[in-house]
């Protein structure tokens, strides 16, 4: 804390760094800052940055967790925490040193930006963020004192709301069918394709599809199947487990595009602090604190650090290009910064890596693949000429949504028992069965009747049940 | 640029004075965590080594149940990591599950990083134990009853009561008193030998009130076989037993006691250490342990100031000859004990072919004894419970 400041000198650098964030061309939601201490920093954070949020023991476990680890020194607070609304709403902690709330600010519209114009941010609808995350809690709240539900119940639906929220269409930017139109697109499939022999073949039967089906396609929307499909469920459950969907949904495009979001943040913070000609001590202060940003956390996956190096190679590709890439790139290409607000609106962290993660780039990073061999975790994979693919293809497994398992309803009623069927889309990577028996259970909870989820369990396909008398599991031929 | 401006909001004290938000939470937090070793209290309780333990002690104690638990990918999952430098095919960089966790960054829930332990003394352990025992009506009479003792105590005199009770001193000094105050009183009557007499109002009497003083005391008789049939499994399961009926009685009473007996054909009282550790041979009479327990009752701790809680631990293995006389025995033990338990301990599989006291007792009939059997460690608790319920029931 070398420097004394308030509010009035954060402005002004504010105002400075606004001019920079005008000059690069981004552009940005109005931004609030707000200055908080640790401790409500520390709530922030439970509560995803949420200024208001429904209460539930799960934030209040968060919070000890974070406190724990902050309280022994195992990790220090965020400097920064956006979030995406309009106006975008960022906390500054009254702690940080001039220099980290000038980085924070810089960062901040970095993100701001992004928010803004990445196109999965579309669907999150900035302007009610704030407004919907209060209107829940005080929906939440009211169930809860109320004494014909209470807290007991409230809770025993939420924990196992919780437990399948993320089980949702990943693509938000696409429009989620009607009914109507699964309808046609059912008829449709089950007309036989157009033959350009039919003089000579067989004309093929028309198989008559089933659309008393439910659902007709599968359904990956779990928690708004079971709202909509299960009637024993009473209103303010089915009100729960909407609120819990619509917060799951807020938080997909910020999954998807983690690396993304952070790499780009860090590359504009840097750029706009290399500009604002900070005086030495400042800028030794930024040179050591960006370094504490960037650095790679061994056996790990630092998004700070690759994203950053990313955007950074995908500028100097298309600015300054070797000529073998000059010669890929064909003589009209855009320049680097065209280039680099382009792939900001049109990616998540599944296309920026599959597209922009080179070989060079990945040997540069010393990313590795690794697999647990019985017991010890061995690295499998590394970035050479034979290897660099599956570790990228590896790595693109795990990022944003795809280290979620993929799970859809294929039937409500199977063998006409109320059973929910479930299909799991097997990738070569199996389902954790302890916490799939229990995340099942919750299934059990919701539906409020037998629950069947079919997947492959050491190569074997396989079906796992979950009904009153509890859970069993069995092979499928 | 957007144009509006941006707004700082400046740090107000009152606001984060009032901020904390998480409070709610966390205590329905903390409550989960409480309720979670409440329900597993019977695997805890049958961990070999929390038996014996003093009561500060810390245990780690794993939670379990406040997993959020969702669909995620399990072990044989692959990931990408960064490594600090150059890395080679086949390193060994870290174990699966648990320690050296990887992949810091992997997306999605991580199994395993939910799991943690908490740390509780065996005084909080055995406190939640003992919350959980929902004291029924009959047990808790049966503990406070005989606890309660009628003592006298004086408290100031009166003019009437008792001609025990008559403080001939007081008498004394009032009739002097009066005596004094009347001498210039003429004519004042005199008994017939001259003497200045007693008046009514003279007589005073000590006066004394009963109390009713809470016994605190309790003895706690660990009678267990240790004939040759005996092995460390059943005394370990006995132990378990007989620990938690210590523990709990230590919870109720200022001053607890606790005596060992063992018996094989013969009984004798002996160090906690030996109780447990050495191993007899030979045949068993039930009868003679029992005896031995009256008569130590009768030496020590007399029912009237002790509240007396008996068990006996044993594998049911007794000479026929001796069943009449251990029924009879139990039956007094019953009568003078506030509440006595037999515990039939035969590690699963084992009581097909072998003899069983349980049938025997069943014909005791008496409100505070119970029987129940013990078939491996996690029965430990519930036939804890079983022995405190107030309904008698029949071990199955």
């Amino acid at each position: 804390m070398a420097t004394v400041y308030d509010i009035k000198v954060l402005g002004e650098w504010d105002a400075r760094i606004r001019e920079q964030v005008q000059a690069f061309g981004l552009d940005c939601f109005p931004q609030e800052f707000e200055l908080c201490d640790h401790n409500q920093m520390l709530g922030y954070m439970a509560y995803s940055g949420m200024p208001s949020h429904y209460p539930h023991w799960s934030y209040g476990k968060a919070y000890e967790k974070l406190k724990t680890l902050y309280d022994y020194g195992v990790s220090g607070l965020p400097y920064e925490m956006v979030i995406n609304a309009n106006p975008a709403l960022a906390y500054l902690m009254r702690d940080n040193s001039l220099l980290l709330q000038i980085l924070t600010i810089a960062h901040v519209y970095g993100h701001n930006d992004f928010f803004k114009n990445n196109f999965n941010f579309r669907s999150t609808r900035p302007e009610f963020t704030l407004g919907s995350f209060k209107a829940h809690g005080s929906r939440v709240r009211a169930y809860i004192e109320d004494p014909s539900i209470g807290i007991e119940r409230v809770e025993h639906l939420l924990d196992a709301a919780h437990a399948v929220s993320l089980q949702c269409r990943r693509n938000l930017a696409v429009r989620k069918r009607t009914a109507e139109e699964e309808r046609q697109q059912v008829l449709e499939a089950a007309q036989p394709p157009d033959d350009p022999f039919q003089s000579i073949h067989r004309r093929r039967a028309y198989v008559e599809p089933d659309l008393r089906r439910v659902p007709l396609v599968p359904d990956a929307d779990l928690l708004l199947f079971i709202r909509d499909h299960n009637r024993y469920l009473g209103d303010w459950e089915k009100d729960l487990l909407t609120i819990v969907h619509e917060e799951a949904q807020y938080f997909i495009p910020q999954i998807e595009t983690k690396i993304m979001n952070e790499g780009w943040a860090t590359y504009w913070h840097k750029r706009i602090l290399d500009n604002l000609r900070l005086p030495a001590e400042m800028q030794l202060e930024f040179i050591v604190r960006h370094n504490q940003v960037v650095r790679p956390f061994p056996q790990g996956l630092n998004p700070y650090h690759v994203g950053l190096r990313l955007w950074e190679d995908l500028r100097r590709r298309y600015d300054e290009p070797t000529s073998e890439e000059a010669e890929a790139l064909g003589p009209t290409r855009p320049t680097g910064t065209q280039q680099l607000f382009e792939v900001r609106e049109a990616d998540r962290d599944v296309s920026f890596l599959r597209r922009h993660l080179t070989e060079t780039l990945m040997r540069e990073l010393h990313l590795f693949a690794y697999e647990p061999k019985g017991e010890d975790i061995v690295i499998t994979k590394v970035p050479d000429k034979d290897g660099w693919r599956d570790v990228k293809e590896t790595l693109l497994k795990n990022v944003g949504m795809r280290g979620i398992p993929v799970i859809h309803v294929q039937d409500a009623d199977y063998n006409h028992t109320r059973t929910l069927y479930l299909v799991h889309a097997h990738d070569g990577r199996d389902l954790h069965l302890e916490y799939a028996e229990k995340t099942l259970s919750y299934l059990h909870r919701l539906w409020q009747h037998d629950v069947a989820l079919e997947t492959v369990v050491n190569g074997r396909r396989s079906l796992l049940v979950f009904t009153d008398r509890g859970f069993s599991s069995k092979a499928l031929k | 640029m957007a144009t509006s401006e941006t707004v700082f909001r400046p740090f107000r004290a009152v606001d984060a004075g009032r901020s904390d938000r998480s409070a709610g939470d966390r205590l329905r937090h903390r409550q989960k965590v409480r309720q979670s070793i409440r329900e597993n209290i019977a695997d805890i309780i049958a961990e070999e080594s929390i038996i014996g333990k003093d009561r500060e002690r810390i245990i780690k104690v794993p939670i379990r149940g406040i997993k959020e638990y969702r669909f995620v990918y399990g072990d044989n999952a692959p990931g990408v990591a960064q490594g600090a430098g150059d890395v080679e095919r086949g390193q060994v960089i870290g174990k699966a599950e648990g320690s050296g966790q990887t992949g810091q960054d992997r997306a999605g829930d991580q199994p395993g990083v939910d799991y943690y332990e908490t740390d509780v003394t065996l005084e909080e352990l055995i406190e939640i134990m003992f919350e959980d025992l929902e004291l029924p009506d009959l047990e808790r009479k049966r503990l406070r009853e005989l606890a309660a003792e009628r003592t006298s105590r004086r408290k100031g005199y009166r003019q009437v009561g008792l001609r025990v009770r008559l403080d001939k001193r007081r008498t004394v000094r009032a009739k002097v008193k009066r005596r004094l105050a009347s001498r210039h009183v003429p004519d004042h009557p005199r008994d017939d030998r001259g003497r200045f007499p007693f008046h009514q109002d003279d007589l005073t009497y000590r006066h004394v009130v009963t109390d009713l003083k809470r016994e605190s005391n309790a003895v706690v008789l660990c009678i267990m076989d240790t004939s040759g049939s005996m092995d460390t499994m059943k005394k370990y399961l006995a132990r378990s037993f007989f620990f938690l009926l210590y523990q709990f009685l230590v919870t109720r009473y200022q001053n607890v006691e606790i005596v060992f007996i063992a018996h094989h054909t013969q009984a004798r009282e002996v160090t906690e250490e030996e109780f447990f550790h050495r191993g007899e041979s030979g045949g068993t009479f039930i009868s003679s342990g029992y005896q031995k327990a009256l008569e130590v009752i009768a030496a020590r701790y007399h029912p009237s100031l002790w509240n007396i809680y008996a068990f006996h631990c044993s594998d049911g293995d007794n000479f026929d000859s001796d069943n009449q006389l251990a029924l009879r025995s139990a039956r007094e033990l019953a009568e003078i004990c506030n509440l006595f338990g037999y515990g039939e301990i035969k590690p699963l599989g084992s009581r097909y072919y072998e003899t069983s006291m349980l049938n025997i007792f069943r014909r005791l009939e008496a409100d505070n004894f119970q029987t129940v059997l013990i078939e491996r460690k996690e029965d430990v608790w519930p036939s804890f419970r079983a022995f405190l319920a107030k309904e008698r029931q029949t071990a199955s």
